[in-house]
């Protein structure tokens, strides 16, 4: 997995609560088998005025000039602002596959849905949870200041402004530690193997029913 | 001891590791698989030279890109029209064939819905842990099961190491008194959960639903209601097991038969919550309150009582509500203060992991039995979850019912659900829905969708717009 260390970039304000995956990556697309590519048909129903589909090539599609990832101030954005419950719905890591294809690197939003969440530490994008207040402050800071910018350190846990003000976040310790360090889970957890071998032993021995062969 | 909930005994039993953070190392015991989440994992785990942990807990079936049409399955994977989609069906047999996993192909007589052929065909057992790339894995929780989504890099996870990593979500109960009205369903009481406590109302819990409403509930019904947990923000619903759970798993092909039959029945006979359990939150319903429901917007907890009118986003107050209202009834193009019976319907869709077992198919067959579909329905189509569901109600004569009546009698999958075959809901029209979701696109580009039970959907497709199915009984 790729690190994350420290993400300065140009944000990109979202301003819509309940983001659904379908909203950031639209059914049709999930038909691939491949985990790249899909970052040009992020918020594909609203960033183009037709509707996509796999494989097409996108260079020719009528633009949305009105939605919020066409307008140029936030071209190269790497940091998304978020409202409430962002990633509700499927749980399609072909969301965070997407975001992270275009260039995102963080999130902040005040809420999100649990798998999404979830499904963004195992692919190096850092979703940040902040206080509802601060969040729509910045909403009102990025609309009001063109090339605005943060800086966020997960070492330090901070997130820089231009001004130099800090804000501090939380981040869960461990998996904090598997994205500085870009570790793999699998391999984590196949350290461990002797005891999940253990804890299977036993498990057969008191639950027998749940190893009947599934092979009828 | 502690007083634990079913939740709390569920997961003790399967700790196979706490670190100091409270990070756990869990044994999964089923993992379900179907050809969307899944290709990018067995690609992982073959640039990994790793092979699955133990096969033979895997279970696997095509659902989402299926087509429904008796002439496309006739052909087999040739009746797959889209390409790409083929691809994706091809791959998951090949996958499963080189990794030697348990699969019903999509010839096969028992390939469905992933998460109505588990139950049926005993591979979702009470006190199990149950994760499939799929959301609405929660479904499994209504037979006393742990059972929730994951993303593809968890199904990699899980093939290889049979754990995942988590964190304990917190308990939630969720309690529906009394008894319900004549005409009112499970997919009403769980719509209308979602109406109280929001779609993110459950975000970091597990929801046990309880109280004397889904105590009386048939397990399909709970299916129903577990199966919506996630679109309430909650991973997994669960309900715990009695006698009408050990019912329905005794005799189904995986369930275990003589003597480790009775063994397992009596142990999965204390898959409850302790009386005095601490739940984190506690939601009470009135079951005898809650009427038909449906939604009107774009998000599951935008529903209304039949009887009830489209909110004015105008005496909303809070910002960010307002905003998402005006935004929803922009894209449903329908107006505040709307009567719920006025929504005038272009489509009827019965069908999806939520509403397509044998007990939706007769509650909505009964509806339109002897009556047509209205000259305006330009096309009302029922899917049955499973290849069993169908035959089922072909031998209940249910198939004559619906195409008497002007329905679409269709072969299994996900259908207009998602909409990834070719059964999508035109730009602009208006569909009765008994899915799970009606987000934007989700059936369909531009396509408008509202959440209802089944029999709500069926008398929808016989009056052209809503109606209060009550009325008609």
């Amino acid at each position: 997995m790729r690190k994350f260390i420290i993400e300065s970039g140009v944000v990109l304000p979202l301003d819509r609560a309940n983001v659904d995956t379908d909203f950031i990556i639209p059914k049709q697309f999930l038909k691939s088998i491949k985990r790249s590519g899909f970052g040009v048909n992020l918020f594909d129903e609203h960033r183009y005025l037709d509707k996509g589909e796999p494989d097409a090539d996108n260079s020719n599609r009528p633009i949305n000039p009105d939605f919020v990832l066409n307008q140029s101030r936030y071209a190269d954005s790497s940091i998304l602002l978020a409202k409430d419950n962002f990633g509700c719905g499927s749980s399609r890591e072909h969301a965070p596959w997407a975001l992270d294809d275009y260039g995102f690197r963080a999130i902040l939003a005040p809420s999100y849905a649990d798998i999404f969440f979830n499904n963004c530490f195992k692919n190096g994008l850092l979703p940040i949870v902040l206080e509802r207040d601060i969040i729509f402050q910045l909403f009102d800071e990025v609309e009001n200041s063109t090339g605005y910018q943060l800086s966020i350190d997960l070492a330090s846990q901070k997130i820089t402004k231009p001004g130099g003000a800090v804000i501090g976040f939380e981040v869960d310790q461990f998996r904090k530690n598997c994205l500085l360090n870009g570790l793999d889970d699998i391999g984590l957890t196949l350290e461990d193997a002797e005891e999940i071998r253990q804890f299977e032993d036993s498990w057969r021995k008191s639950s027998p029913w749940y190893f009947t062969q599934t092979t009828t | 001891m502690t007083a634990k909930t079913l939740y709390d005994k569920i997961w003790d039993a399967h700790l196979v590791k706490q670190r100091d953070d409270g990070t756990s190392l869990i044994y999964i015991d089923r993992h379900l698989i179907h050809e969307v989440t899944s290709p990018q994992a067995f690609e992982g785990l073959r640039l990994a030279g790793r092979k699955p942990w133990r096969a033979d807990a895997n279970f696997a079936t095509p659902d989402h890109n299926i087509p429904t049409t008796s002439d496309e399955r006739r052909q087999g994977l040739e009746g797959i029209k889209d390409p790409v989609s083929k691809i994706q069906v091809t791959t998951l047999g090949d996958n499963c064939k080189e990794f030697d996993i348990f699969e019903l192909d999509m010839n096969d007589s028992r390939q469905g819905i992933v998460h109505v052929v588990g139950p049926e065909q005993g591979a979702t057992l009470p006190g199990m842990t149950i994760v499939c790339g799929d959301s609405h894995t929660s479904t499994h929780g209504a037979l006393g099961a742990l059972a929730h989504g994951i993303g593809t890099s968890e199904v990699e996870h899980v093939m290889a190491t049979q754990c995942l990593m988590q964190k304990k979500m917190k308990n939630m109960q969720v309690r529906v008194d009394g008894q319900l009205k004549t005409g009112v369903t499970a997919k009403d009481v769980v719509l209308a959960i979602i109406g109280k406590i929001g779609t993110a109302g459950g975000t970091g819990y597990t929801i046990e639903f309880a109280g004397e409403v889904i105590r009386t509930l048939s397990i399909e019904g709970r299916m129903t209601v577990c199966n919506m947990a996630i679109e309430a923000g909650a991973r997994a619903g669960l309900i715990a097991v009695d006698e009408t759970t050990i019912e329905y798993i005794k005799g189904r092909p995986f369930a275990p038969s003589g003597a480790l039959w009775s063994l397992a029945a009596a142990s999965w006979r204390g898959l409850i919550s302790d009386v005095d359990a601490p739940f984190d939150q506690t939601v009470v319903l009135d079951g005898a309150e809650i009427e038909p429901q449906v939604t009107w917007g774009t998000s599951p907890e935008m529903v209304a009582s039949i009887n009830g009118i489209i909110p004015d986003p105008a005496k909303e107050s809070d910002e960010t509500r307002r905003g998402s209202i005006e935004q929803a009834l922009d894209y449903m193009g329908l107006a505040g203060g709307t009567a719920i019976q006025e929504i005038q319907l272009d489509c009827v869709f019965i069908g999806s992991c939520t509403n397509s077992r044998i007990e939706d198919l007769r509650e909505a067959a009964s509806i339109v039995e002897g009556k047509q579909v209205a000259e305006s329905v330009e096309l009302a189509m029922v899917v049955p979850g499973s290849g069993l569901v169908k035959q089922q109600a072909e031998e209940e004569g249910l198939d004559k019912i619906f195409i008497k009546a002007g329905l679409e009698w269709r072969e299994p999958g996900c259908s207009m659900c998602l909409a990834m075959n070719a059964d999508q809901l035109g730009d602009g029209k208006h569909c009765a829905s008994t899915s799970n979701r009606n987000f934007e696109g989700r059936q369909g580009f531009g396509g408008r969708t509202h959440l209802v039970s089944p029999a709500m959907a069926a008398a929808a497709a016989i009056h052209g717009h809503f109606v209060d199915v009550r009325e008609l009984l």
